[in-house]
């Protein structure tokens, strides 16, 4: 077993297996994994928000969005010699952790969040392999790019592996 | 009113801004030991800015379980404001504001969810009313709403309102602890625009920190 990479929010890792990444607590947030198959190149980025595009200041975090976010994991990715023509994917996280009653745009912001990285990835050709989205919890996942394993724990849960 | 530039903000400025959390935890805390009726502690409130990746890490790891109540900030200034114990802590406080009746184990039933809530409810409006005379601004809060989960997935809900505006998060963070086993947070997170109305409420210049890139 290789070492477990912590990835923040708003943050996005890389690794090589037998390494993993990992990152706690994922709220409305989308923990976007990628994988190249052949090279056992992997990334995790955590993603807060769907869209880059729609806010209007001179932002520098690429991992915040959705589309910049996925962007440069591939980036990294390649770098790193994995293809995008090979790589696939998994979501977890996305959750509505309150009962929507505030502005509903906000309030549903992890389905939207969710939606954007399956559109982006759909654009980009790369498969969703896996998910496990949306609901009321938050998540804990791990990912080990040696076989594609996509650990996801939940507060009173079992582990389950997509 | 222009949107302040949180890098700006000196050691006077957060000092204003942790007087604010200590008068607003001093009187939620005075609604709370009357509740309870025993004595309730705070510390020092701080003021923190942090990168997101730091924001799970608050209050004990992303991972550690806490129940929250969470309310949405309305009227002169918006942003949100949250009631956050430490799950057991919660159910030992449930407990005693149910004077002894609550249910044995670890996990809340629905009565417990409920009074929990209440109890958020109340406490957090102590908090925010004392803002509001304090500054002379309306303050307004939306229902209450509960989740108990991660702490990590519970502060994404305020951090992603941020990260809409900023690649940073300001928030006013307060502890409080009683004799025995409860200790708590009380976390209040205006928006950016909302710093520099509470700040020029209270007749502080905010000129030399207005970001003058968006304005």
């Amino acid at each position: 077993m290789g070492e477990i990479i912590k990835v923040g929010m708003a943050d996005l890792k890389i690794c090589s297996a037998p390494d993993g990444l990992t990152t706690l607590g994922l709220g409305s947030c989308v923990g976007v994994a990628l994988r190249d198959p052949l090279t056992k190149v992997g990334g995790l980025v955590h993603v807060m928000l769907p869209d880059s595009k729609a806010i209007h200041t001179t932002q520098t975090n690429l991992a915040k969005f959705a589309d910049t976010g996925i962007a440069e994991l591939i980036r990294r990715m390649e770098e790193a010699g994995a293809r995008r023509s090979r790589m696939t994917a998994k979501l977890a996280g996305g959750a509505t952790m309150f009962a929507v009653s505030k502005k509903s745009e906000f309030g549903l912001v992890g389905v939207r969040n969710a939606e954007a990285c399956r559109s982006i990835l759909a654009q980009l050709h790369i498969p969703v392999l896996a998910e496990s989205t949306g609901e009321n919890y938050g998540r804990t996942v791990i990912f080990y790019p040696e076989n594609g394993e996509y650990h996801i724990k939940a507060v009173g849960r079992d582990i389950i592996v997509i | 009113m222009g949107k302040i530039e949180l890098q700006k903000l000196t050691d006077a400025y957060y000092d204003v801004l942790k007087e604010i959390g200590n008068i607003g935890t001093g009187n939620a805390m005075t609604a709370l030991s009357q509740m309870l009726q025993c004595k309730v502690d705070m510390r020092v409130p701080q003021v923190r800015l942090l990168d997101f990746k730091d924001v799970g890490a608050l209050m004990g790891g992303e991972e550690q379980i806490m129940a929250c109540v969470m309310l949405g900030v309305e009227g002169d200034i918006t942003g949100s404001m949250m009631f956050m114990v430490e799950k057991k802590a919660a159910k030992h406080l449930i407990n005693k504001v149910m004077m002894g009746f609550g249910e044995p184990g670890e996990e809340f039933t629905e009565m417990e969810l409920s009074a929990l809530q209440e109890v958020g409810n109340i406490i957090t409006g102590a908090y925010l009313n004392s803002l509001a005379t304090l500054t002379g601004m309306k303050i307004f809060s939306t229902p209450p709403q509960l989740s108990v989960d991660m702490a990590g997935a519970i502060l994404s809900v305020p951090a992603i309102e941020f990260g809409i505006l900023g690649d940073k998060l300001l928030l006013i963070q307060s502890q409080f602890f009683d004799e025995m086993e409860i200790d708590g947070y009380f976390i209040l997170i205006p928006d950016v625009e909302s710093y520099a109305r509470i700040l020029n409420s209270l007749g502080i210049p905010i000129d030399g920190l207005l970001d003058e890139t968006t304005s």
